[in-house]
C-alpha cells in the first residue's frame, strides 16, 4: 500500500485516499498535429521498470491533482510535487539519482 | 514421446511406475534457430506449438526468464469464454474457446477443460442493455450466448443472492459453452508437445538484448549466450515494454498488477462461473473445492506481482453481498500478476517496426481464455506474414484510430 503526501494540502495518507491518473508530463497535441504526435500523446507510454513519474489526484481530500515519482519495481515513493510544472524539481531528481544512479525517464534523467 | 493413456497407467502400475518419461527435455540453447519465441507462458508455447503443427516449422526455441508457465499463466482465474461484442474479438476468442474443447485430445495431456458455463451478471440498467446488445451481436457472430432472467440465474447458481440491497441481480449473459481449464496443465501440455516436435524449451534464460542488422532481427543475447534467429516472437505480457525497448520501439501499453485469491476448499457449491463486472469480482469453484476469486487492477504502473490490499477488500465485500455464504470462508492465498493493458483494452498481435520481430501482447486482464486461439493466430502471422484472425489487432490501429473498443463493451473484467 502506497503512502503519498499531497503537495497541495500537505496531508499524508495511504493510497485509498488518492486516485492514480496515469503518466505525468505528457506533451499534449491539439488540432492540426500529425498522426504520430497524436499516437504518442494518446497511447504510447513509458511503462518503465524503475523510476516513473505519474499523476495522482487527492480524491478524498483536497481534490487537487499533483505529480509523484515512484519506483515500479519496489513501489518506493521518491516524492510528490505540484502539477504546475513541465519537469520534476531538481532536488527530487537529485534524490532519485542518489538512490537509482543512472536513471532516465522519457526526456528526463 | 510415450503417449499418456489408460493403458499406460495400467502398464506402469505393473512396474512400480518406473517407466514414466520426463514430460519435456531441458536442453541447452543451440547457436541458431529459425524462430525464437521469448516467453514460455501459455501464449508463447501455443505459438510455438501451432508453428510446428500447422506450418511444419520445428527449429524453434522458446526462451523463458523464469520457469515455464510461471507468470500470468500460473496466476489467472482460468475462465474461458468468448462472449465479446466486437467482431474481431469474438472471432479470435471463439476460435480459442473451440480449440480448448479438443485440447486434451490434441495434446494428449489432460487440461481438465470444464465447459461448465459462464454467467456475466447484470447488476445495473446499463449492464442489462449492454449484455442484451452483446447477446444480439454474438448471435450474428455465431457465438452461442443468451440473455437470461434472474430466476434462471438462481436456478444455475443457487448460492446467489438476487436481492442485494445495493446491486440486485437483474439478469445475466449466459454462455453455456464457456468454463474453466487447469491453467498449469495448458502450459505443461503445450511444452510437452513442443518438446516432442523437437523444439527447445529453455528455462531460466533471460534475454538481455535483441540484435538487429539493418532494421532486421538477427538474434538475441541471453544469460546463456548469444542465439541467432530469422524470426523473433515477443510474447511476454507485462514485460513487453521492456523487450520492445531492447528492440528499439515503443508500445502503447501500461503494466499493472491484477490480483486473485482463493478460499479454503469446501464441498461443491457452485458449478458455473460467475462474473460480476459492476463490483469487479468473478468467482468459480476449482476442482479442489477452493472458491477462486478474481479482483480488479490497481490504477498505477507496477511490476512487483503484488497488488493493493484494498482491492482485495473491495472485491470480497462486493461478492459477500451477492454470495452471502462466502462470508464464512477463510481466504487461503492471494497473489498478483503483471498484466499489460493497451489503450483500447484489446490485444496486439502484430508485426513491429523491426523486420522479423512479431509481438503478441496487451491481453490485459483476460489472456488465459485466449491462449490456443492466440497461439494459432500468432503462428499464422509469423509463418505467413498475415492472418485473418490478427489483421484487426495490428499495433498500427492506434495511429489509424481503428480501435477494438472492448473496454466499453466488456467493462473491467475482460
Amino acid at each position: 500500500m502506497l503512502i503519498l503526501t499531497c503537495p497541495c494540502c500537505g496531508v499524508t495518507a495511504e493510497e485509498t485516499e488518492f486516485h492514480a491518473g496515469g503518466e505525468a508530463h505528457l506533451k499534449r497535441f491539439g488540432p492540426g498535429s500529425d498522426n504520430a504526435d497524436f499516437e504518442n500523446y494518446l497511447f504510447m507510454r513509458e511503462n518503465p521498470k524503475g523510476v516513473h513519474f505519474e499523476r495522482w489526484r487527492h480524491n478524498n481530500g483536497c481534490g487537487k491533482w499533483f505529480y509523484a515519482a515512484r519506483c515500479t519495481m519496489t513501489l518506493e515513493v521518491f516524492g510528490t510535487y505540484l502539477a504546475q510544472t513541465y519537469e520534476p524539481p531538481a532536488d527530487l531528481c537529485a534524490k532519485i539519482s542518489a538512490k537509482r544512479p543512472g536513471w532516465s525517464w522519457g526526456r528526463f534523467s | 514421446m510415450k503417449r499418456y493413456s489408460a493403458f499406460a497407467i495400467a502398464r506402469e502400475a505393473t512396474r512400480y511406475h518406473s517407466g514414466w518419461e520426463r514430460a519435456w527435455r531441458a536442453p541447452e540453447p543451440k547457436s541458431k534457430y529459425d524462430v525464437i519465441i521469448i516467453g514460455a507462458g501459455g501464449h508463447g508455447l501455443a505459438t510455438a506449438y501451432y508453428l510446428g503443427k500447422n506450418f511444419g516449422i520445428t527449429n524453434v526455441a522458446i526462451i523463458e526468464k523464469g520457469w515455464l508457465g510461471g507468470g500470468n499463466t500460473g496466476r489467472n482465474t482460468t475462465i474461458i469464454r468468448s462472449n465479446y461484442l466486437q467482431d474481431p474479438s469474438a472471432a479470435l476468442y471463439e476460435k480459442s474457446r473451440s480449440l480448448y474443447e479438443t485440447m486434451s485430445q490434441d495434446l494428449n495431456y489432460n487440461v481438465m477443460f470444464s465447459p461448465r458455463g459462464v454467467i456475466m451478471l447484470a447488476q445495473t440498467q446499463h449492464e442489462i442493455r449492454g449484455y442484451q446488445r452483446t447477446a444480439h451481436a454474438n448471435a450474428l457472430q455465431g457465438v452461442q450466448t443468451e440473455w437470461i432472467s434472474p430466476a434462471k440465474v438462481k436456478e444455475l447458481c443457487p448460492i446467489i443472492n438476487l436481492d442485494g440491497p445495493r446491486y440486485p441481480v437483474l439478469g445475466g449473459l449466459w454462455q453455456a459453452r464457456g468454463g474453466t481449464a487447469r491453467h498449469d496443465a495448458v502450459a505443461w501440455g503445450y511444452a510437452r508437445a513442443c518438446s516432442d516436435m523437437g523444439m527447445d524449451v529453455i528455462q531460466k534464460c533471460e534475454v538481455t538484448a535483441i540484435r538487429r542488422v539493418g532494421g532486421k532481427v538477427v538474434g538475441v543475447d541471453t544469460t546463456k549466450g548469444a542465439i541467432d534467429c530469422d524470426k523473433l516472437g515477443i510474447v511476454v505480457a507485462g514485460h513487453s515494454g521492456d523487450l520492445a525497448q531492447m528492440a528499439g520501439f515503443r508500445l502503447p501499453l501500461e503494466s499493472v498488477a491484477l490480483q486473485a485469491l482463493v478460499s479454503e476448499p469446501i464441498k461443491p457449491a457452485m458449478d458455473v462461473v460467475i462474473m460480476a463486472n459492476t463490483v469487479h469480482g468473478y468467482l468459480s469453484q476449482s476442482d479442489k473445492g477452493e472458491m477462486v476469486i478474481g479482483g480488479g487492477t490497481d490504477g498505477y504502473n507496477n511490476y512487483t506481482q503484488r497488488g493493493s490490499f484494498h482491492h482485495v477488500e473491495e472485491t470480497v465485500r462486493a461478492l459477500n453481498e451477492t454470495f452471502p455464504m462466502l462470508s464464512r470462508l477463510k481466504m487461503l492465498r492471494q497473489w498478483g500478476g503483471i498484466v499489460d493493458v493497451t489503450g483500447d483494452r484489446s490485444p496486439m498481435l502484430s508485426k513491429t517496426p523491426v523486420d522479423g520481430v512479431f509481438i503478441n501482447c496487451g491481453w490485459g486482464t483476460g489472456g488465459f481464455k485466449a491462449i490456443p486461439g492466440s497461439g494459432w493466430a500468432m503462428a499464422e502471422l509469423m509463418a505467413k506474414g498475415h492472418s485473418p484472425l490478427t489483421d484487426a489487432f495490428g499495433m498500427e490501429r492506434y495511429i489509424e484510430g481503428r480501435f477494438i473498443d472492448e473496454s466499453v463493451a466488456a467493462g473491467v473484467a475482460h
